[in-house]
């Protein structure tokens, strides 16, 4: 079959292996010449692509243990987060960090080391977790925290899989009083503006703006930025009383079919770009924890919208002191390349705490991420892109990433000490996707 | 508990024989999710203490695992007897598949295929029966298959099995029918499971496990008989059902 990654480029011919157990999945390390574990394919490009052998972990499901005092919990690599979602946050649970949908594993959370819009002041997913199972490329199963095999364990978190195949996750729920958040918008003329206010909001739990990429001139950045705090049980609004979890999430809606490529374009996503930003009013609303974590959620195969080419998703942070002139810098080569991204997002990261070798994406400094349609416009756009953010020491993250070059890991500074491990853990890259392949990993 | 006495869900406790494959741990999660206790059977009772304990963990319900081998017939009442109580709902999902070649010239593989798909699963559901007479209610439900309802070239000695057990859930049914017990056949068509992976299966034909196990749900609580788990399978089946055999006996599938 055809498996993509959820930007549908690029594609391999591939039957996925359904390993249920342990111990199928060291026979295939046993046998495959090379494989690569694949969650619920949400990473964007080519990180869980291999043509020889996919582990499509999705049957190793199984929640292992849940403490209901502290809300740890051991689950099977192949969760989907939005099983315990689901499950938990009727219970008061909630995950310490989400990213942006509920559709990926637990698995797929600590390879990419997902953060999501309270990086500012929880860290990325990886930070949370207790302990993982990590079986090698040899078939040994190796127990690593920040306690025991250290290296290993900071390797896998944001290591894309490279490292061995997760199978177990320990890592703790937090605490939620009910299933909303109060939600506050502002709205920003600018991007100097906008980054104010990430600034002056850094207090805020979650913080995420959406960027209106078209606009330039002295519109440039103009964004809506949403802050979030989960609401207490004491502001419960009277329709909610009593019942601080009733959320039930709305029926999904789904694309049925690849919308065709021009409906993407320049025009439309302006319009829309406007609509949006006009529409926006700044104020407090009370909104449902599954409405402001997962707006997309609500539309199935919504990465059909860009037509059957697929898309690519551009996602770089740049170091903090030189975010405002690369962010500027970038802006303005996207705006007069009039490509239009549909979805741009952008988030001020806090300081991240350092792990020797890993090749965890988030660092402090500001995030942008744009999606675009391929098209040859598209690809050489990003690559005009890839020297701005080179040039301001920033970096590109890799389970978004379909196509950038080996020169732009040069923004990870634990590089050298990952391709140590791998050489030594595993030679012949066993482990291997068609991300590791291009960017020699 | 509806009026015939019948509950699915909260307050009712299914027996799912064969609970470590796909369909089975599907219809568990599934009952497990309306608040209902179970009782997974396996072999070995290893490999299904993590899926019990997930379900513990997911919907904080009962699940108690019992070893046993449906082959091993002589064991049937004596699990009966010990289960801690007499389940609400009893679900074989018990199935072999075989590989038709070998079972085509090789007695001892066939006759594996047909004691697992219809001797010991309608034996067993036979004594279920019994008990569920005497106590004057409950549910079984048969996994049977669209397979048995004609046998095809490629896959008869399964097909036959499957036949077999259609036949025998029809006529426990029958049997049954004034009193208020019921009797389920699910006819699940193709299903992405374990045992079929690696075929090339049509998607418009082709469940998830999950479905079946919403099939299950639906087929007790409306009160069905006989139930296809996707209905586009009905009238495929009505079709192949009525082809004149002269026409049938040529078709290569």
């Amino acid at each position: 079959m055809k498996l993509s990654g959820w930007g549908r480029y690029p594609w391999v011919e591939v039957l996925p292996e359904e390993p249920r157990t342990d111990t199928e999945i060291c026979a295939h390390l046993a046998c495959a010449p090379s494989l690569i574990a694949r969650g619920n394919g949400r990473s964007y490009g080519d990180a869980a692509l291999n043509e020889s052998c996919v582990l499509d972990m999705r049957h190793m499901s199984r929640l292992v243990a849940f403490d209901e005092g502290s809300g740890f919990m051991v689950c099977e690599a192949g969760v989907l987060l939005s099983d315990l979602v689901a499950l938990f946050v009727p219970r008061g649970w909630f995950v310490p960090v989400t990213p942006g949908t509920r559709f990926v594993t637990i698995g797929g959370m600590v390879a990419a080391d997902v953060h999501g819009k309270n990086h500012h002041v929880a860290g990325s997913f990886g930070d949370h977790v207790r302990w993982l199972d990590l079986m090698l490329a040899d078939g040994q199963i190796m127990r690593c925290s920040r306690q025991e095999n250290v290296g290993l364990f900071n390797a896998t978190l944001g290591g894309m899989g490279l490292t061995g195949v997760i199978l177990r996750v320990a890592f703790a729920l937090q605490r939620i009083e009910t299933d909303l958040i109060a939600q506050r918008l502002l709205k920003a003329a600018s991007l100097d503006e906008a980054m104010d206010l990430f600034e002056s909001n850094d207090a805020a739990t979650y913080s995420v703006a959406w960027i209106d990429c078209l606009a330039s001139g002295g519109r440039l950045g103009r964004s809506l930025i949403t802050l979030g705090e989960h609401l207490p049980r004491s502001a419960l609004p009277p329709t909610r009383e009593g019942r601080p979890f009733a959320d039930v999430p709305r029926q999904r809606l789904a694309m049925p079919v690849s919308s065709p490529a021009w409906v993407m374009n320049r025009r439309s996503v302006a319009t829309f770009n406007a609509l949006y930003y006009a529409r926006g009013r700044p104020g407090e609303r009370i909104v449902s924890l599954a409405s402001y974590f997962y707006p997309l959620d609500a539309i199935g195969a919504w990465n059909r919208l860009y037509g059957r080419n697929g898309f690519v998703q551009y996602q770089f942070v740049l170091p903090k002191a030189a975010s405002r002139e690369g962010l500027r810098a970038v802006l303005d080569r996207v705006a007069a390349a009039g490509a239009g991204s549909f979805l741009a997002v952008l988030k001020l990261f806090g300081a991240a705490r350092y792990r020797a070798g890993s090749l965890s994406f988030p660092r402090e400094g500001y995030t942008l991420a744009l999606d675009f349609p391929v098209s040859t416009g598209t690809f050489k756009l990003l690559e005009q892109l890839d020297v701005i953010v080179a040039a301001f020491g920033g970096r590109l993250y890799l389970a978004k990433d379909a196509r950038s070059g080996a020169a732009m890991l040069a923004g990870y500074d634990q590089l050298d000490t990952f391709r140590v491990l791998r050489e030594r853990l595993d030679p012949v890259r066993r482990l291997s996707s068609l991300l590791s392949r291009r960017l020699g990993l | 508990m509806n009026a015939s006495g019948t509950a699915y869900g909260a307050g009712s406790l299914m027996l799912v024989v064969g609970g470590t494959s796909d369909i089975g741990r599907a219809i568990a999660h599934r009952h497990a999710a309306a608040g209902g206790a179970l009782i997974l059977t396996a072999r070995e009772t290893a490999r299904l203490e993590p899926d019990a304990q997930d379900i513990r963990l997911r919907y904080r319900t009962e699940v108690t695992v019992v070893g046993f081998d449906l082959l091993a017939l002589e064991t049937h009442a004596r699990l009966l007897d010990e289960l801690p109580a007499l389940p609400d709902i009893v679900v074989c999902v018990a199935g072999l598949l075989g590989d038709h070649a070998v079972s085509r010239g090789d007695p001892i593989a066939a006759k594996l295929v047909m004691e697992t798909n219809y001797v010991a699963p309608a034996l067993l559901l036979g004594l279920v029966a019994n008990r569920f007479e005497a106590r004057g209610r409950g549910v079984i439900v048969g996994i049977s298959s669209v397979a048995g309802e004609r046998g095809r070239a490629s896959n008869y000695v399964y097909g036959s099995a499957k036949a077999g057990f259609t036949a025998f859930l029809s006529g426990l049914r029958a049997r049954l029918s004034r009193t208020s017990v019921r009797v389920v056949t699910i006819k699940p068509g193709f299903v992405a499971t374990r045992m079929t992976a690696g075929f090339k299966l049509p998607p418009v034909l082709t469940a998830q496990p999950e479905e079946v196990g919403a099939a299950v749900a639906a087929a007790i609580r409306r009160q069905k008989d006989v139930v296809y788990v996707r209905s586009i399978w009905q009238p495929i089946m009505t079709v192949i059902r009525y082809m004149p055999e002269t026409i049938f006996k040529r078709m290569k599938y």
